[in-house]
């Protein structure tokens, strides 16, 4: 049997989207009962569920790529750091609650833009799970807005843990616009996106956010990346060895 | 935001099916806005409803146990208050 070398391609294009996903669901997956009130907890853990969702999504079609040779499980719970292919930052701490709503209006700008051009993937797949995606992710980005601008323009205190949260992820968001030689190839056939386009209408968003919230615009001033290629930062680890215990401990277990 | 700040809401949903809205519970919130995101998470999420209400419980006005014999006194005692007490003469029969 020939090797399909562009399903391959593929298949790591949608493990790579379905590690983002399943990495930023489960940071926010760390609020659970740890929320401010009772709302907020349900609705951070609503947003999780939505991320598990397309996790669940992505690997099962890299799993169908792998001609059944590999299991969404496979992907989640027995790969290590360096397999792992995720952005730094979705795998950073959940911090406090403003690191993790500035994390999340971040990462959300991101993908309202990001999906609305996957949804004009040539990969039909890729472009159904956009188009469910988009959908949440609308959601996800009026609630995110929604609290920049309650936790920016509102008390001493809120405004400065908001402050500091942005310029400390600053630096992890040019990796968001960066593509490797794998994901150069898709974009020319029109399978991935050229997220190097999406940058200037992210940043402009943003910015327009951050300013009614009265929060200054960070500096790029330093950068991180590596994700993609495997080098992780030490937070990683430690998430997977959480998340993995079960599978790793009680191997082929079932409910 | 100080939990103790934060004003109540009654949240009513109307199901695809549905012609009225039903209340089905209550949260806290900030303000209604947010009042209603919440109730989008907490109430929504099996396919409950399409639509949603939400009002500040402050806003309601209710009526008491005390009224209830002034209020709904069964009007069985009083025929004369239904129409079909009356008979209607044949020439104006089918009025």
């Amino acid at each position: 049997m020939s090797i399909n070398t562009n399903e391959e391609l593929v298949k790591q294009f949608a493990i790579r989207l379905g590690d983002d996903s399943l990495i930023l669901g489960h940071r926010l997956s760390e609020w659970c009962r740890f929320g401010p009130f009772l709302e907020e907890d349900v609705a951070l853990t609503n947003v999780a569920l939505d991320y598990i969702g397309r996790t669940r999504m992505f690997y099962a079609y890299a799993a169908e790529l792998s001609d059944g040779k590999q299991t969404e499980d496979d992907f989640a719970y027995l790969r290590d750091c360096r397999e792992y292919q995720n952005f730094l930052i979705v795998e950073l701490p959940k911090g406090d609650f403003a690191y993790t709503m500035a994390k999340q209006l971040i990462m959300d700008v991101f993908y309202y833009y990001y999906l609305d051009e996957l949804c004009n993937s040539n990969d039909s797949t890729l472009a159904a799970i956009a188009g469910k995606a988009i959908k949440e992710t609308k959601y996800h980005l009026r609630r995110s807005t929604d609290w920049i601008l309650r936790l920016g323009d509102g008390t001493d205190e809120s405004h400065g843990r908001l402050q500091v949260a942005f310029d400390a992820l600053w630096g992890y968001t040019p990796e968001l616009f960066e593509q490797d030689e794998l994901e150069q190839k898709l974009v020319k056939q029109g399978i991935a996106v050229d997220t190097a386009l999406l940058k200037s209408k992210w940043e402009s968003r943003l910015k327009e956010i951050l300013k009614e919230a009265t929060i200054d615009t960070p500096i790029n001033s330093w950068t991180v990346r590596g994700g993609r290629a495997g080098y992780h930062t030490e937070h990683l680890g430690h998430l997977l060895s959480e998340l993995q215990y079960m599978q790793r401990s009680y191997p082929g277990q079932q409910w | 935001m100080a939990k103790e700040k934060l004003e109540l809401f009654e949240v009513f949903i109307r199901s695809k099916r549905g012609l009225d809205h039903r209340h089905v519970g209550s949260l806290h919130a900030d303000d209604p806005e947010q009042a209603l995101e919440y109730a989008r998470d907490c109430y929504t999420r099996r396919s409950e409803g399409l639509s949603i209400w939400v009002v500040k419980s402050s806003d309601i006005v209710a009526s008491q146990e005390d009224d209830s014999d002034a209020f709904y006194d069964p009007s069985d005692d009083k025929p004369y208050r239904h129409a079909t007490y009356y008979q209607l003469p044949k020439e104006v029969n089918n009025m």
